[in-house]
């Protein structure tokens, strides 16, 4: 049975174009998501689009290398304990500039740091999600 | 006090999409929930999440109208075709001269609309200290927005691995009917 899964998983995933292109771009891909929440304070960008472009570097390998080898550096629990927590702190910024006088604290880098963490993890946690319910009806 | 109002009117929009038998009856008053949901958007000033609650419930509705018109559909076919076609007369006039008292209302083709932005162009650097303009819009002159948008994104994500678990209570609630 393990032979099976282990034979499955060896097959899973793109050809070796699609897997060796992504092993170039891959990085390249994650670091410009996180630069585009970096710099959304003083250049075009912000928490959402730097959110969907993490996202989309961890789908992209999802697709090429198969689901287990995403599934080995970010388990599903660990997505969803990282996308709750962004949430909160963005809640909590949120309610901080309600409360407090909001023009002297500065709050932009970390409501779009906490954004980009929120929306990159949940639209992660969905993708996979429904991946995983349309491979249970085989 | 619409708030209020609106409030309400959501309040017993739900109860009666939780306690009706009927399917299509139940998405209709969800859809009416949020509507009302959208138009409480509306008067807290936050227009963008207003747009986006709005196009997220007619797709809700769709989706959820598309899903149950196979289980039961109270169809009438005979007898009232003059009732129909003049009612739906009726509401085409009527929402024909609503759109046109509501078009006289907007500003001309063409026309500047720097009433607000204005502001923002003038004193957004200094009271935000960003010099990306929209990141200071987005983030802190519509701060809310920002949050309501999160929030619609988190219930997404909770909905979707909520729906498609595969630990359900299906057996606890099959044995306690």
């Amino acid at each position: 049975m393990t032979q099976m899964i282990k034979n499955k998983t060896k097959e899973q995933g793109m050809t070796l174009i699609v897997k060796t292109v992504t092993r170039l771009v891959i990085n390249v891909v994650f670091l410009y998501g996180i630069y585009i929440v970096l710099q959304s304070h003083t250049s075009p960008g912000g928490g959402f689009a730097g959110g969907v472009i993490i996202a989309l570097s961890f789908i992209l390998l999802m697709l090429a290398f198969g689901k287990d080898a995403v599934l080995k550096k970010l388990n599903r629990s660990k997505a969803i304990f990282i996308m709750s927590l962004a949430a909160v702190i963005f809640l909590f910024i949120s309610i901080m500039g309600f409360i407090t006088d909001q023009h002297r604290i500065e709050t932009i880098p970390f409501s779009d740091i906490a954004g980009a963490f929120m929306v990159g993890m949940g639209l992660f946690v969905i993708f996979w999600a429904l991946i995983r319910s349309t491979e249970g009806k085989e | 006090m619409e708030l209020h109002l609106i409030l309400i009117f959501m309040i017993c929009a739900s109860i009666v999409a939780v306690r009706t038998k009927d399917l299509i009856s139940s998405v209709i008053a969800l859809s009416a929930a949020g509507l009302g949901l959208c138009l409480a958007f509306l008067i807290l000033k936050a227009p963008n999440l207003a747009m986006t609650q709005l196009v997220v419930e007619i797709l809700c509705v769709i989706v959820l109208i598309r899903g149950t018109i196979n289980k039961d559909l109270p169809l009438v076919k005979d007898g009232r075709w003059l009732f129909n076609t003049v009612s739906t007369l009726v509401f085409i006039a009527l929402f024909l001269t609503l759109i046109f008292l509501v078009l006289k209302e907007l500003p001309r083709f063409g026309e500047p609309l720097m009433r607000v932005s204005g502001e923002y162009i003038a004193n957004g650097f200094k009271k935000t200290g960003s010099a990306n303009l929209v990141s200071a819009i987005t983030l802190r002159f519509r701060g809310y927005d920002a949050l309501g948008e999160v929030a619609i994104l988190f219930a997404a994500a909770i909905g979707v691995l909520a729906i498609t678990r595969r630990k359900g209570r299906l057996h606890d609630s099959n044995d306690k009917k």
